[in-house]
């Protein structure tokens, strides 16, 4: 298992590189430059070349600039915030990020496994039916749409009515209350898919041999389904949850907006714009770090849930 | 000899899309303490829904319609879901055709047998972890403890299912039902598990219900057969009789179809057709579509048993005293004649 972990820490670092390198070559692409202001003639700007280094040529930079990583230094943002650090930029705004999609995660989730569990036990009863239409709803409507509906309906509306329980935007001094109506509607995504997959897997293992085994056994269906169900339902579904975590924890942009909530989804939309290319770069790093990091966190997952794809001595 | 279970007129159908399935059309038999029954037929004739409805497990949109599974005077039928799980595992135990697929693939074999000892024995899980170990030891697996720390991935097919017997033992049932449990294995593991059943059938006195479809796994193990089709019992017999003297045509067919060694210039017997459709049940005897034999009032009124023996009873029109007297085909006859003779030389 050591060795397996070391192995896949080696391949890690290898891809790391590797994107950072793309990134780099693709940013120096990009039309454009962080200092194309009108104001700022030619001289100006070969001046500000000059003191960002950005006038040396691009193997030197690409050198500089993955030492400084090392080192946990990202560069200083360009344009967004004139010479501060990138990586204290990033400090105050990705926990936030990462916490509102943690929590849409976990809520998300549980509330889709409830779901998904009570459609595939009843199957083909009215619950099923609404968890399918709920499931597809809440698929193929973006999470602005729920975002605005709550933001109107339960921030707005309600604290008109006297009842200030939700507040409309993202408030740092009540972060818990304050991120209730995001991470719902952050959720609603998780709890649709989660609900889909899940059912799906559920209808099948417990259709299986060994649930039946399990049922003569003479265990209750409730211990049937909350030890021998579940737990093999979860395989497929932590597939899909691995992708949408790194999603959920990078920030969306729309929702970040409509509750003004300081993420890094918002400031990567805006350094893109602006061309703050150390910003871009900095947040699209750490974009692929979380993939990487979720992808090797999925494979012990796994093993966890399931015995035979453990990768140990395994079978004789 | 001392009936253990008695099923009587037991009818069961299937609500499905395309209308209602009527799986088992009144169905008689009784178990006996300590024997072996035998149930035969192909697929489709309903001997594991039967099964099933022994165990309480028929799937959600099977429905009895009639008729009553007595055991220990309660009709099982009529029981509640927790006067049932009560039963299931702890008095009739079953195990399954594919060890493959039968058991948690998540779960380690010792937590899968030791769950039902502290489910219906109320063990702590100290004495159930030893007591799981020394049901691994008597369905003949070395290395218990090994075993018990394993996932069912690390085992071979044989294995499992020994595992899949322990676990129906566990909790020391009266009645096992085995359905089909050697199908899936091939054929020298087959023998191992068949001489293991026999034996544990000795060592602690089970009653067995062996569903199959295998006439040759049949022969191993029957106290008596009882032979089904189309959602009815067609022959029952002790196993001699029903081997020996078979009277329906559809058992001559079955006993026809066995493949035989020793004669390798004829092709293989099958019955011809297909069973019929059961959500259009036929009025007569079911097999007459497929019978060389059917008579006239085989399409019109189904046959009621007639006995041949005190053990030995076949529902067909051929048994009636105005039908035509019509044997067993001659090349049937003369195998039975080498069969007999083949277990006698056995026997010595």
């Amino acid at each position: 298992m050591l060795r397996y972990i070391g192995k896949r820490l080696l391949i890690s670092i290898v891809t790391m590189f590797v994107i950072l390198s793309l990134l780099f070559l693709l940013l120096e692409f990009m039309p454009g430059s962080p200092f194309n202001d009108e104001k700022l003639n030619e001289q100006q700007k070969e001046l500000l070349y000059e003191k960002y280094g950005l006038n040396k040529p691009i193997h030197e930079r690409f050198f500089i600039y993955t030492t400084n990583i090392l080192k946990g230094d990202f560069g200083v943002s360009y344009t967004i915030e004139k010479n501060a650090p990138v990586s204290r930029m990033l400090e105050t705004r990705m926990p936030i990020s990462i916490r509102l999609g943690l929590q849409a995660l976990v809520f998300g989730s549980l509330i889709g496994v409830v779901l998904a569990s009570i459609a595939a036990v009843y199957k083909n009863s009215k619950w099923d039916t609404m968890t399918t239409i709920f499931a597809v709803i809440g698929i193929s409507i973006p999470s602005y749409v729920f975002a605005l509906g709550l933001s109107y309906f339960l921030g707005y509306k309600l604290t008109l009515a006297g009842y200030p329980i939700f507040p409309m935007t993202y408030n740092l001094y009540r972060p818990i209350q304050s991120s209730i109506l995001p991470t719902v509607a952050l959720s609603m995504f998780v709890i649709a898919t989660v609900a889909r997959f899940m059912r799906t897997e559920l209808v099948e293992v417990l259709g299986s041999d060994y649930i039946m085994l399990a049922e003569a056994k003479g265990l209750t269906a409730k211990k049937v389904i909350f030890r021998h169900s579940i737990r093999n339902a979860l395989i497929p579904v932590v597939t899909v949850l691995g992708p949408l975590t790194v999603g959920l924890m990078t920030g969306s942009l729309v929702i970040e907006r409509i509750f003004g909530i300081p993420g890094i989804g918002d400031l990567l939309v805006t350094a893109i714009s602006v061309n703050d290319f150390n910003v871009v770069i900095a947040i699209s790093f750490f974009y692929s770090l979380f993939y990487i990091i979720m992808a090797l966190f999925i494979d012990v997952i796994y093993g966890v849930i399931d015995p035979r794809i453990r990768v140990d001595k395994g079978g004789e | 000899m001392e009936k253990i279970i008695e099923v009587k007129n037991l009818h069961v159908s299937f609500k499905t899309h395309n209308g209602t399935v009527k799986a088992i059309r009144g169905v008689d038999f009784d178990l006996y303490k300590g024997e072996t029954l035998a149930i035969v037929g192909e697929s489709g004739s309903g001997k594991s829904v039967t099964t099933k409805v022994l165990m309480g497990i028929l799937a959600k949109n099977g429905i009895i319609d009639e008729g009553e599974v007595l055991y220990n005077g309660k009709d099982l039928t009529k029981l509640s879901k927790k006067e049932m799980v009560a039963i299931r595992g702890k008095e009739i135990a079953m195990i399954f055709q594919d060890p493959m697929t039968s058991l948690n693939p998540t779960m380690t074999i010792g937590y899968q047998i030791s769950e039902s000892l502290i489910e219906h024995q109320d063990l702590d899980k100290k004495t159930a972890r030893l007591k799981a170990i020394e049901l691994i030891e008597l369905v003949g697996i070395i290395e218990p403890e090994k075993r018990y720390r394993q996932y069912p991935h690390q085992l071979s097919g044989g294995m499992r299912q020994r595992i899949v017997i322990a676990i129906a033992l566990a909790c020391n049932p009266k009645i096992l039902i085995a359905d089909e449990p050697t199908t899936a294995l091939d054929v020298t593991i087959q023998a191992q598990i068949l001489e293991l059943i026999k034996e544990l059938q000795i060592k602690i006195g089970l009653s067995i219900i062996f569903i199959t479809h295998d006439l040759g796994v049949v022969a191993n193990v029957a106290d008596r057969i009882a032979v089904m089709y189309a959602g009815k019992i067609v022959e029952y017999g002790d196993s001699a009789e029903v081997f020996y003297e078979p009277k329906h045509p559809y058992t001559w067919g079955l006993l026809a179809s066995v493949p035989d060694m020793d004669d390798q210039d004829n092709e293989l017997y099958s019955i011809h057709g297909a069973p019929p459709n059961l959500l259009y049940p036929p009025k007569g005897d079911a097999f007459s579509a497929r019978s060389e034999y059917a008579l006239n009032i085989d399409l019109e009124e189904q046959p009621p048993f007639f006995k041949i023996s005190d053990t030995h009873y076949a529902a067909t029109w051929l048994l009636h005293e105005d039908a035509p007297k019509i044997e067993m085909p001659q090349s049937l006859l003369k195998r039975i004649e080498e069969m007999k003779k083949g277990a006698l030389n056995h026997g010595k």
